[in-house]
């Protein structure tokens, strides 16, 4: 995967936090990972995707973070059917922002949300994952991308 | 004062329209989390303005356009969506909606979408 691909979904995360109150967010170098071993935190969005590029896209994060994330867009309401909901809407928003590099081929799915341990991600054997590390308020979380073209 | 129909398989993502609807612009008649319940309550409650969303499950937000079009052709439509290629915004003005306003939005952002679409 080129630098120029992960810009893309680095991109992506800085924009949405930056539409928050809270817009100071960090973005660490991103690092590969084996699929066998994937990256997640407390609660996971996941994005599937079709066209040229096949794989998913994922946004995770700790419960706390996505508590604080939500009263930052100002919903008072961190319930945990929100709390999923959030993290589904995040990884929607990466993906689709993707969407003005990449083009209307790259499809994507509804969300697919999950929580708990990491051994609940699967991913194709075969590929590896790049992780990019999200630093948002005294928290971290990450944007998971497993693509094939 | 318009009536709003906010269309999105977002719980939070419609509570956010809503909260900045609360003026004296608009009316907020419906919500509707995805394109075939969005078509039910249309029947019921004939918004005049509905905001859209494009990746949805059951019916997806362009194949709900062109069925809201065909039922009232003077409605006016703003699409509020993550996919931000020019041919999926081009390809929801051709099925009749009237402004386009990528995610993640602004309230102010919101609103000026909104009030542009009704002012044409």
């Amino acid at each position: 995967m080129s630098q120029e691909t992960l810009q893309v979904f680095i991109d992506g995360v800085v924009r949405y936090f930056h539409h928050t109150n809270d817009k100071d967010v960090k973005v660490g170098t991103p690092y590969l990972v084996e699929n066998n071993n994937p990256a997640a935190y407390d609660v996971t969005g996941i994005i599937g995707i079709s066209g040229p590029y096949r794989g998913c896209v994922y946004f995770t994060a700790p419960r706390i973070l996505l508590k604080h994330l939500l009263l930052s867009i100002g919903e008072l309401d961190t319930s945990n059917e929100h709390i999923f909901d959030l993290v589904g809407e995040v990884a929607n928003t990466i993906s689709g922002n993707a969407r003005s590099r990449f083009g209307h081929e790259f499809m994507i799915s509804v969300p697919v949300m999950i929580e708990g341990a990491p051994n609940q991600i699967h991913l194709p054997s075969q590929m590896r994952s790049y992780v990019i590390p999200v630093y948002w308020k005294a928290y971290h979380a990450a944007v998971v991308i497993c693509l094939e073209q | 004062m318009l009536s709003l129909m906010i269309v999105d398989d977002s719980n939070i993502i419609r509570r956010k329209i809503e909260r900045c609807n609360d003026s004296d612009k608009f009316r907020v008649v419906a919500a509707a989390a995805n394109g075939a319940e969005a078509l039910e309550l249309f029947k019921q409650t004939r918004p005049q303005v509905v905001t859209m969303d494009l990746t949805m499950p059951e019916m997806d937000g362009i194949a709900c356009i062109q069925q809201l079009m065909a039922m009232d052709s003077g409605l006016r439509i703003l699409v509020i969506s993550a996919l931000s290629d020019k041919a999926t915004g081009i390809d929801a003005l051709k099925k009749g909606a009237r402004g386009f306003l990528c995610k993640p939005f602004t309230d102010d952002q919101l609103l000026e979408a909104l009030t542009e679409l009704t002012e044409d």
